[in-house]
């Protein structure tokens, strides 16, 4: 049995990455996982300079899952590459550097200053909810995504993977639009909008009112995205959306995913990717799978 | 390497001691390495209630490897309530000890102000036990005479109480109980709500004291990744580039000085 994977032609030792923002840059779970387990690890997004984030509360409990606001808080690119870049090396992992911007240039100036790192590949985050300029501004618009795959592809080394957005009207579309940009692979989905509040204060728990739910209670909406995603394109898909156990990750990839991306469970167990990983060898072992590519899409 | 995990603790005894106060003995791996000042990550049995509850330790004791929670039920139907029902001989799977905790050392000689207020009551107890200091003045703050802990802290130090109704020790609230029996410091530790913790540092700005608090903010991961819960800095902090520090990794305990409150 085999769990290798190749994700734009990239190797990775098994299907397993963690979704960005959750998993800091490796360097806090280094203590409850064995990094080197890892098929990759997908960092924190990283802008041009540093940036603040949101207000707190940034983050609420809800029904399955969770909502977040904290508004891309990073210490900026040069800090990114000084510290971050260098640890990760330490360990037999693929690194995937989640690229955030306010603006097509922000991108792009971070895009460029990767392509002297010692970086496997980058994730264009074009989802994210919480920020009020870039973001989600270029991922909710086919054309918009377009052209900002084809801006950051001019200057990428690494294969790129544009992160997609679920709130839209059509993934598939979406996934066709960074496809068309020149996109290596897509990962989704970000985290669902959604507003959270407190009848006793009569106010938003949120400090940014609305945030990104997130957790188990998505997954079937994550599920069908894949789905949707996957069979709109021809680019790898990298699933992603309330995975918390190996069946959820199995799940994922029957619908198309050629890897996965393990979220808000690494908050409810810090853990649970090496959970995750063993779970997928053995259902391969128990199911007869040789090879995970066997898996991808199987479901139709 | 991989040295820590989530682990199963299991419950030696549970009380109320105060209404929607528990008080909960758990055998835990934890408490090998607890100080005073740090907490413990409890998660709930509930598959739709992921996030941990960050939980003040109150008591270690590590010839038995326990550790003592007293925590606030925060209404119904909450993760909280799920741990007061939990039973001796239950199981609750908690991480920990996380977060930094007082730096007691630095109190050696000197006259120490120990302060909590409310739920931040609890963490002052292992303070005060381990604490060593030329004096050691307890001062505490409750709602009312439901003073939970009390005949602890007496067993501890010089113990000054506040209350909000005035049914016990000073009307008001702790910064009123200081004034009102003209106590002095040269160090403070202090745990409670954030208008009690922005008082405190005021003080002890205006009078040049050494002065530590514990903060609380809404957190996800417990350990430093997800940057939820963030208090302000004064200085651009080290390693998020930006004026923010975590309060799960850089805190709970900072020096006043160096945080915006």
């Amino acid at each position: 049995m085999d769990m290798k994977v190749n994700i734009a032609g990239v190797e990775w030792k098994n299907p397993v990455t963690v979704a960005s923002g959750t998993f800091g840059s490796g360097a806090e779970f280094a203590d409850y996982v064995d990094l080197n387990r890892l098929g990759a690890v997908t960092t924190k997004g990283v802008a041009n300079i540093p940036w603040a984030g949101n207000p707190t509360p940034r983050v609420a409990e809800v029904y399955g899952g969770m909502m977040n606001a904290v508004g891309l808080q990073n210490p900026g690119i040069d800090v990114f590459c000084e510290r971050d870049i260098p640890f990760l090396r330490q360990y037999d992992t693929k690194i995937i550097v989640n690229v955030c911007g306010k603006s097509t240039e922000d991108y792009c100036e971070v895009v460029e200053r990767l392509a002297g790192e010692d970086v496997d590949m980058l994730e264009i985050n074009i989802s994210c909810p919480n920020v009020k300029e870039g973001g989600i501004a270029f991922g909710q618009d086919p054309k918009a995504a377009e052209a900002i795959t084809k801006a950051v592809k001019k200057y990428a080394k690494q294969p790129v993977i544009m992160k997609l957005s679920p709130n839209v009207t059509s993934i598939a579309e979406m996934a066709k639009a960074v496809e068309a940009g020149g996109a290596d692979a897509v990962s989704l989905i970000n985290t669902i909008t959604g507003m959270k509040i407190d009848i006793n204060r009569r106010t938003f728990v949120l400090a940014n009112r609305t945030g990104g739910v997130s957790g188990p209670a998505i997954h079937p909406i994550a599920v069908r995205m894949v789905y949707e995603a996957a069979n709109a394109v021809k680019l790898p898909v990298i699933g992603m959306g309330g995975i918390a156990t190996a069946e959820d990750a199995v799940e994922m990839i029957l619908a198309g995913a050629s890897a996965v991306s393990v979220g808000t469970a690494n908050f409810h167990d810090p853990g649970v990717t090496m959970d995750i990983v063993d779970g997928i060898g053995e259902y391969m072992k128990q199911q007869g799978f040789e090879t995970v590519s066997e898996m991808i899409g199987i479901v139709r | 390497m991989t040295s820590k995990k989530k682990e199963n603790a299991q419950v030696i005894s549970q009380e109320m001691i105060a209404q929607d106060i528990y008080s909960m003995w758990i055998n835990t791996e934890a408490a090998a390495e607890a100080k005073p000042g740090q907490f413990i990550s409890m998660y709930t049995n509930d598959g739709s209630r992921l996030l941990p509850r960050p939980i003040s330790i109150c008591e270690i004791d590590k010839d038995s490897g326990s550790l003592r929670v007293v925590y606030r039920v925060t209404g119904k139907n909450t993760g909280t309530e799920e741990f007061s029902k939990l039973q001796a001989g239950d199981t609750i799977p908690v991480i920990g000890p996380l977060g930094n905790g007082f730096p007691a050392e630095k109190a050696v000689r000197k006259r120490a102000f120990l302060m909590g207020g409310g739920i931040g009551v609890p963490p002052i107890l292992e303070l005060a036990k381990q604490m060593e200091c030329e004096k050691k003045q307890i001062v505490v703050g409750y709602r009312d005479a439901e003073t939970f802990l009390r005949e602890e802290f007496e067993q501890n130090g010089e113990v000054y109480i506040s209350t909000e109704d005035g049914s016990i020790g000073t009307k008001g609230n702790v910064m009123d109980a200081i004034r009102e029996n003209d106590l002095e410091a040269d160090i403070i530790y202090a745990c409670g709500p954030t208008p009690m913790l922005r008082a405190i540092k005021a003080y002890a700005e205006e009078n040049g004291v050494e002065c530590y608090i514990s903060l609380e903010e809404r957190m996800a991961c417990g350990i430093g990744a997800c940057l939820a819960c963030v208090c302000q800095s004064k200085e651009k902090d080290h390693h998020s580039n930006v004026h923010n520090k975590r309060i799960c990794k850089d805190g709970p305990v900072f020096l006043s000085a160096e945080v915006e409150i």
